[in-house]
C-alpha cells in the first residue's frame, strides 16, 4: 500500500482495522529489523514526500512523513539552517526517524526527536486523522501527542506529517579528540567536559578492543578557538577542523551490518563500566557521553543478551530483533491502555511492544 | 464511601491539621493566579508525603469524588480552580529536595519545591533553565503540570525538555514511575505526554530534572526603538544571522511607561519599543557575536542601544521586564493577562491588529513579548468597577487570541488552557483532534476524576475499550456529550 493522501492512509487503515488485518507502516525501510519487526501489510509513506513549509524567519518547517531527512536538510542548509537530527542512514525518512525515536551526536546539544517535533498529524486504525501541537515552537495547548507517537514504532497509528523546529547551521565547527586506553580516564575526561560551560554541540565517546576516544565538538562563530582551548588531562589530544568524517564514523557506529546493536540508557557516571562490559563481549561502543546513551555493536544475539544482563539494571534494548521489552508493572499496564485507545482494532504493528 | 465518609478518611490520612473543611479557611483556595474564576471545594487535603497523596487519591477514587491538584496557586489559566463537589489536593507540604546528583546533572524533588529553589540547589555551577516570572513562588509540580516556560525558552527550551522522570499517582490510586534519571525509557514516552497535561492525568509526587552548567559569560543590552516594527526587524535580523540569544524580550510603549513608573530602571519614555537582548554562553562565543547584535539593532533603527556594564545594571534592565505585569496596576485598576503565540514573523501585523482592537474597544492594551519564540502577553486594561467592562475586556482578549490562531499560532504558549482557554480549543483543534486528546485522557483517567472540566471544551466521557460506540447513561440523559 502506497497511499498518496492522508485521507487514503486513513481509509486503508480503517479497512484493515475492520478486517482485522495487521498493518506495518514503513518509511525508507532502513530500520525494519528494529523493535521485532512483526508481519502485516506494509503501508509505505513513500508518496507522502513533500516539504510543506519551510518558514525561514520562524525557524520552523512542516514535513510529510515520507520526506527523506537528507533532502530536507539540503533545503534547510540553503538558508543556513538545519533540523538538528543526525541519526545514521542516509535514506531514512523523517517519519521513520520520529517513529523510532532515532538520533545522532547532535542530540547532546539539541535533544532528540521528542524535543524537536512541535506538531504532528497521525492516522489511526479506526480511520481517524488527528493533529496535535502546532507550528510554533512555544505552545502548550492540548496534550503533547507528538511525544506519545515519537518512538512508538508505528504501534499507535501512522505518522502523516510533523512540524519541527529548526536551528541555525553553525558557521564553523571543530573537534577536540582525546585518545586513551583507560576507560576511567576517558569517562573522567568526558564528565569534566560535560560539567564545564562549553556549550558543546556534541560530546561523544568511542571504544573498541581496549582503546577509545572522547570527541568534543564546538560549533559557532568561535568554534576553532573553543575546540583548541579544550583540555583532556591524561588523554592524547588532537584538534581537527575538518571533522565531518570523524562524526560520520560515530554515526555509523550506531549500526551493525552483521551482528546486533544494544542501545543502553544509562547515566554518565556509569560510562566506564559500560566500556568494560562491552570489551567482555567483543563490543564496539559509540555513545553520547554526557547523556548516558550508548550504542554497542556486538557480534551476535547471544552476545547482545549477555551484555544486556551485564548492563542491568540500566534499561537497554536490542535494536535489530528482540522487540522493545518493558518490564511488567503499572507503566506497562498504562502503555497497554494507551495502545487500546489509539489502536482500537489492535492492528498497528502488533507484537512489537 | 459517601462524601462525609471521604472527609473522615482524609482526616485519617492527612491528620486534622492537614484537612481543611471550614468554609472560611477553604476560601484561601477558591482561585489560583487567575482571580476571575472562583470556586470553593468541599474540602482541601494537605498530604505530607507521597504515600499520603496516593492514599488521598485512592480514597477519592473509591468515593467517586473528583479532585484537583494545586501547587503554589500561581497559575494564570484557572488550572487549579477547585470543583465545588470535589477535593483540592494541596502539595505545599511536599517541599523536600530529595537528591542533588551533579555528576549526572540531575535533581530529584518533591512537587512543592519552588522553581527557584531548584536552581539554588545546583548553583553556582549549574542552573535550571525554565524560569517563569513567578519563579520565586511557583512550584515545580505546577511547572510540570503546565509545561511552564519563561524568558529563556528560545535557546533553552521548556519544562518538558528538562523533566526526565516522574513518580505519578494515577487517578485510580496506582503509583507509576514514568522515565527516571536515565533518558529513553523503553516503551511509549508517557513522560512526554504527561508533562503539560494540566493535572488531568494524575498527580506528581516526585520529579527528576535535568540541570545544565551555568553559562561562562552573559552579555545584556537594551535597544530602544521608535516603533515595535523596528524592534521586530531587529529580532528578525538577529535570528537570521544565526544568533540564538539566551533571551529576547520586547515591551511596547504602554508597557515601558508603566514599568518605568514602577521601577525607575531608566527605560526611555520616548521609545515605542524596548528590546532586551541577552547573550549567554562561552565567553569567546559571546564576544564574537555581541557586536553583531549591537550593529543589527542599530541597523534596524534603534535610537539608542544601552549595554549593561556590570551585573547591577543587568539586574536593572531585567527588573523593568519582570515588573511588567505588576506595574500595570499603575495605569489601570484591573487588567487581564493574555498568553498566546504567533509565528514571530507575523509580529507586525498582529500588533497592528491589536492596536485597532484597542481603539475599537477604547481599552489600553500593553504588550510584553517573548520575542524569540513569538509568545505574546497582551495586558488588557479595563475599569473593573464599571459594569460590563470585564466582559468586554475578555471579549477583546478573545479576539486577540483568535487573531493569533489565524496567524498560525497558538491559544497559549505557557499559561495553559485550564478553564480560561478551553472555549478557544475548537479554534485550534478539530473534533477528531480533541477526540485523540480524550483517548489519552481516558487511558489515564477513565473515571474522569482528575481535574475534570479543564482543557477540553465540552465535558466528555470515556467509552469502553476496545469496541464499537456505546451510549453512556449520562449521554442518554443529555448531561454530557462525547463529541
Amino acid at each position: 500500500m502506497t497511499p498518496e493522501s492522508y485521507e487514503e492512509v486513513a481509509e486503508l487503515l480503517r479497512e484493515s482495522g475492520e478486517a482485522g488485518r495487521a498493518v506495518r507502516p514503513v518509511g525508507a525501510g532502513t530500520k525494519l529489523g528494529w523493535a521485532g519487526g512483526g508481519g502485516g501489510d506494509e503501508l509505505s509513506t513513500a508518496r507522502l514526500d513533500r516539504i510543506l513549509e519551510h518558514n525561514v524567519g520562524d525557524l520552523t518547517a512542516v514535513l510529510q512523513a515520507g520526506v527523506p531527512l537528507a533532502r530536507a536538510q539540503e533545503a534547510f542548509a540553503a538558508a543556513w539552517q538545519m533540523l538538528a537530527l543526525d541519526p545514521p542512514g542516509e535514506a531514512a525518512t523523517i517519519g521513520g526517524i520520529v517513529a523510532s525515536g532515532d538520533s545522532g551526536p547532535l542530540r547532546h546539544r539539541y535533544g532528540g526527536p521528542r524535543d524537536l517535533v512541535i506538531g504532528i498529524a497521525v492516522a489511526l486504525s479506526d480511520g481517524t486523522i488527528a493533529r496535535a501541537g502546532g507550528k510554533v515552537i512555544k505552545n502548550v495547548a492540548g496534550y503533547d501527542l507528538a511525544k506519545l507517537f515519537t518512538g512508538s514504532f508505528g504501534t499507535l497509528g501512522v505518522i502523516l506529517e510533523v512540524a519541527v523546529r529548526l536551528h541555525p547551521l553553525p558557521r564553523a565547527r571543530a573537534t577536540a579528540v582525546g585518545h586513551g586506553d583507560d576507560p576511567d580516564a576517558l569517562a573522567q575526561a568526558a564528565s569534566a567536559l560535560a560539567q564545564a560551560p562549553l556549550e558543546l554541540e556534541s560530546l561523544d565517546i568511542r571504544w573498541k578492543d581496549g582503546k577509545g576516544a572522547v570527541l568534543a565538538r564546538a560549533a559557532g562563530a568561535a568554534a576553532q578557538e573553543r575546540a583548541g582551548a579544550i583540555a583532556m588531562p591524561g588523554l592524547e589530544l588532537e584538534v581537527m577542523e575538518d571533522d565531518d568524517a570523524l562524526w560520520a564514523r560515530q554515526r555509523a557506529g550506531q549500526r551493525s551490518t552483521e551482528g546486533a546493536v544494544v542501545k543502553v540508557s544509562g547515566l554518565q557516571s556509569g560510562l566506564a563500566s559500560v566500556l568494560r562490559d562491552a570489551d567482555r563481549v567483543g563490543g564496539a561502543v559509540v555513545g553520547r557521553a554526557a547523556l548516558g546513551l550508548s550504542w554497542i555493536a556486538v557480534p551476535d544475539q547471544d552476545a547482545a543478551q549477555e551484555l544486556r544482563r551485564a548492563l542491568a539494571p540500566a534499561p537497554s534494548v536490542v535494536l535489530d530483533g528482540g522487540g522493545v521489552t518493558v518490564d511488567e508493572g503499572p507503566a506497562l499496564e498504562l502503555m497497554r491502555r494507551v495502545k487500546a485507545r489509539f489502536d482500537v482494532y489492535g492492528v498497528m504493528n502488533p507484537g512489537v511492544l | 464511601m459517601d462524601a462525609d465518609g471521604l472527609i473522615g478518611r482524609l482526616a485519617e490520612i492527612c491528620g486534622p491539621e492537614g484537612t481543611v473543611t471550614h468554609p472560611h479557611q477553604l476560601r484561601t483556595y477558591e482561585s489560583d493566579g487567575l482571580l476571575q474564576y472562583k470556586s470553593v471545594p468541599r474540602a482541601a487535603a494537605l498530604p505530607g508525603s507521597a504515600e499520603e497523596v496516593r492514599d488521598v487519591v485512592r480514597a477519592c477514587h473509591e468515593a467517586g469524588v473528583p479532585w484537583v491538584a494545586r501547587g503554589a496557586g500561581t497559575g494564570l489559566s484557572g488550572g487549579a480552580l477547585p470543583r465545588e463537589e470535589g477535593i483540592l489536593i494541596v502539595l505545599s507540604r511536599l517541599t523536600r529536595i530529595l537528591e542533588v546528583d551533579l555528576e549526572n546533572q540531575r535533581v530529584v524533588a518533591e512537587p512543592g519545591v519552588t522553581n527557584l529553589e531548584i536552581s539554588k540547589a545546583v548553583g553556582p555551577t549549574h542552573f535550571y533553565p525554565p524560569d517563569p516570572s513567578s519563579q520565586v513562588v511557583c512550584s515545580i509540580g505546577g511547572n510540570v503540570a503546565e509545561n511552564s516556560g519563561g524568558a529563556h525558552c528560545f535557546k533553552y527550551g521548556f519544562t518538558t525538555n528538562y523533566v526526565t522522570g516522574l513518580e505519578v499517582v494515577l487517578p485510580d490510586g496506582e503509583v507509576v514511575m514514568l522515565g527516571g534519571k536515565e533518558l529513553d525509557a523503553p516503551g511509549y514516552d508517557l513522560l512526554g505526554a504527561f508533562v503539560g497535561s494540566e493535572g488531568t492525568l494524575g498527580v506528581v509526587t516526585k520529579i527528576v530534572l535535568r540541570v545544565v552548567p551555568t553559562p561562562e559569560s552573559v552579555r545584556t543590552l537594551v535597544g530602544f526603538f521608535r516603533e515595535t516594527d523596528d524592534a521586530g526587524d531587529a529580532v528578525t535580523a538577529i535570528v537570521a544571522a544565526g544568533i540564538v540569544p539566551g533571551a529576547i524580550e520586547m515591551m511596547d510603549r504602554v508597557a515601558i511607561q508603566a514599568t518605568e513608573a514602577a521601577t525607575h530602571a531608566g527605560y526611555r519614555l520616548d521609545a515605542g519599543a524596548a528590546l532586551l537582548v541577552e547573550l549567554d554562553g562561552p565567553e569567546v562565543e559571546c564576544d564574537a557575536v555581541f557586536d553583531d547584535v549591537v550593529r543589527l539593532c542599530r541597523e534596524a533603527g534603534a535610537i539608542e542601544v544601552r549595554i549593561a556594564g556590570d551585573e547591577a545594571e543587568r539586574e536593572l534592565f531585567w527588573k523593568a521586564r519582570r515588573a511588567a505585569f505588576g506595574a500595570m496596576g499603575r495605569i489601570s485598576t484591573t487588567y487581564y493577562v493574555q498568553d498566546s503565540v504567533i509565528p514571530r514573523t507575523r509580529l507586525g501585523e498582529v500588533l497592528r491588529l491589536i492596536d485597532e482592537l484597542s481603539a475599537e474597544y477604547g481599552m489600553t492594551v500593553a504588550n510584553v513579548f517573548h520575542a524569540g519564540d513569538g509568545n505574546l502577553h497582551p495586558l488588557v486594561c479595563y475599569d473593573g468597577r464599571q459594569e460590563g467592562e470585564a466582559e468586554r475586556a475578555e471579549e477583546l482578549a478573545g479576539r486577540i487570541v483568535k487573531a493569533c490562531v489565524d496567524a498560525g499560532g497558538s491559544i497559549t504558549g505557557e499559561h495553559g488552557v485550564g478553564v480560561d482557554k478551553k472555549r478557544y480549543m475548537p479554534s485550534m483543534f478539530s473534533e477528531p483532534d480533541l477526540d485523540a486528546f480524550q483517548r489519552l485522557r481516558c487511558s489515564f483517567d477513565p473515571g474522569g476524576l482528575a481535574n475534570p472540566g479543564k482543557v477540553m471544551p465540552t465535558p466528555r466521557l470515556c467509552g469502553e475499550v476496545p469496541g464499537p460506540y456505546r451510549q453512556h447513561p449520562l449521554e442518554r440523559a443529555g448531561v454530557a456529550e462525547r463529541m
